[in-house]
């Protein structure tokens, strides 16, 4: 079923926030799809990385409750295809700030099995919280 | 000559044999690592949000040290300061570039620091290993060769971080031949295949290990139908990913045939001739030092 979206003061304010955190022009995708195309993570998302953009682009917050912005590795593969030059992981990023800065996190060390605490090396360890906890 | 090393904490932990075969090598053709006095941790990865200035605080404080060493005379004139690690290459760079085109940043970085001898001034440039090789010319690996590497395949893999973003990328994104040229310099043979620039997934390692287990197959079988013995990195994270994770590929297709990813550096020692302890095959998940063998190539 169509999905109705109101452009309200809500979802402009949202927009904003998203473009500011990113710094990225972010209405000038044009949605060509070529960052969705060249993703290696597409398969265990659950919109693409070019759906994310649209929905940010109408402000549609419910981007929020997606997948796809914790699972963005900041690979940069979209970053230098993108004909517009847009940055899909600074998106991914800003949207997860605004989670983040909530005090939320996404990962919890206590829940990580002692085992793969063992092997994993630091720089596993601090990349993903550096990205992924508040 | 003399440069400024930054080894992060990986080398110095889990990638020792990376450093270890890195700094006698480079011996071999002329350079001395001098290591960073006080360096810190980068962080790892960059700070992307526009707002965060203070993620960009650890990778320049590393730069000020350059500078102090600069002003200390321990090297001459060298401002710029030598990675191995591809995350910590990338991370530094791209703070650095950061800093160069906001200024503001940099003023706020530099006030907080109030405590550091120096202000920072953008003048350090983050380098790594590979671009001096080829600064120095690949014929001066050729002419340290003592031990002929022609019968190894070696699918080259640079991962992300040594190519993307393109402003910090030491070579062309989509179609890199660094790697290659010091294959080919090393006397072995560089392997044409698909996945040499794929993501491995990268610190999903953490929370989604089924993610890196799906990537790491499709990168590794690439590898193999291609007709790699062996791949080189230059990323402690992505040799992670590749190597240690072939254990949890292997539970998931018991089909999967290992292959030995090694740091370009090792597979370097090896070819001047240095000793065991350096080239260091046993720090690697799965020992390449069987694969040699059957290639006739004495350790
Ligand atoms: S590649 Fe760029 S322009 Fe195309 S859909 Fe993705 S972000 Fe938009
Ligand atoms: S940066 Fe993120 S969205 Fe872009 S290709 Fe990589 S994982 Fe996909």
């Amino acid at each position: 079923m169509p999905k109705k979206l109101l452009l309200n003061d809500k979802s402009v304010d949202f927009f904003k926030k998203v473009s500011e955190l990113s710094g990225e022009v972010i209405t000038l995708c044009d949605q060509c799809g070529t960052c969705s195309g060249g993703c290696p993570i597409i398969d265990e998302m659950d919109i693409s990385p070019s759906q994310l953009m649209r929905m940010v682009m109408l402000g549609d917050e419910e981007v929020m409750d997606t997948k796809t912005m914790w699972l963005c590795a900041t690979c940069n593969t979209c970053t230098v295809r993108c004909p517009r030059e847009l940055d899909v992981s600074k998106v991914a990023e800003a949207l997860r700030q605004i989670k983040l800065r909530q005090s939320f996190d996404k990962i919890n060390i206590d829940k990580i099995p002692k085992e793969d605490l063992k092997e994993l090396p630091q720089i596993a360890l601090v990349g993903a919280f550096r990205r992924l906890t508040s | 000559m003399k440069i400024p090393y930054y080894p992060g904490c990986t080398l110095k932990s889990t990638a020792k044999h990376f450093e270890i075969s890195a700094i006698e090598s480079a011996k071999k053709i002329g350079i001395e690592f001098v290591e960073l006095p006080r360096w810190n941790c980068c962080g790892v990865v960059a700070s992307l949000a526009d707002d965060d200035i203070m993620h960009n605080l650890a990778p320049v404080r590393n730069m000020i040290r350059v500078l102090e060493m600069n002003r200390d005379g321990l090297v001459k004139d060298e401002k710029r300061l030598l990675t191995l690690c591809s995350m910590c290459f990338n991370t530094l760079s791209r703070a650095n570039n950061r800093i160069k085109k906001k200024s503001d940043d940099l003023d706020i970085l530099n006030d907080f620091m109030y405590k550091e001898d120096i202000d920072y001034d953008g003048s350090v440039e983050i380098i790594h290993f590979l671009e001096i090789i080829q600064e120095l010319g690949f014929d001066k690996i050729e002419k340290n060769v003592k031990k002929s590497l022609s019968n190894l395949k070696i699918a080259p893999y640079y991962g992300c971080m040594l190519l993307r973003p393109k402003d910090v990328g030491i070579d062309d994104p989509e179609r890199p031949t660094i790697f290659e040229k010091f294959i080919t310099s090393l006397s072995a043979k560089p392997v044409e295949w698909n996945n040499k620039n794929k993501c491995c997934g990268s610190f999903l390692t953490v929370d989604n290990k089924e993610i890196v287990v799906e990537l790491g197959n499709d990168i590794l079988t690439d590898a193999k139908n291609s007709g790699a013995d062996i791949i080189v990195t230059s990323c402690p994270l992505c040799a992670f990913n590749l190597d240690n994770r072939q254990k949890n590929i292997k539970a998931k297709y018991p089909e999967f045939k290992e292959i030995p990813v090694v740091y370009f550096t090792q597979l370097m020692a090896l070819a001047f001739g240095l000793s065991k302890e350096i080239t260091g095959f046993d720090g690697n998940f799965i020992n390449p030092t069987k694969l040699l063998k059957s290639k006739n190539i004495e350790i």
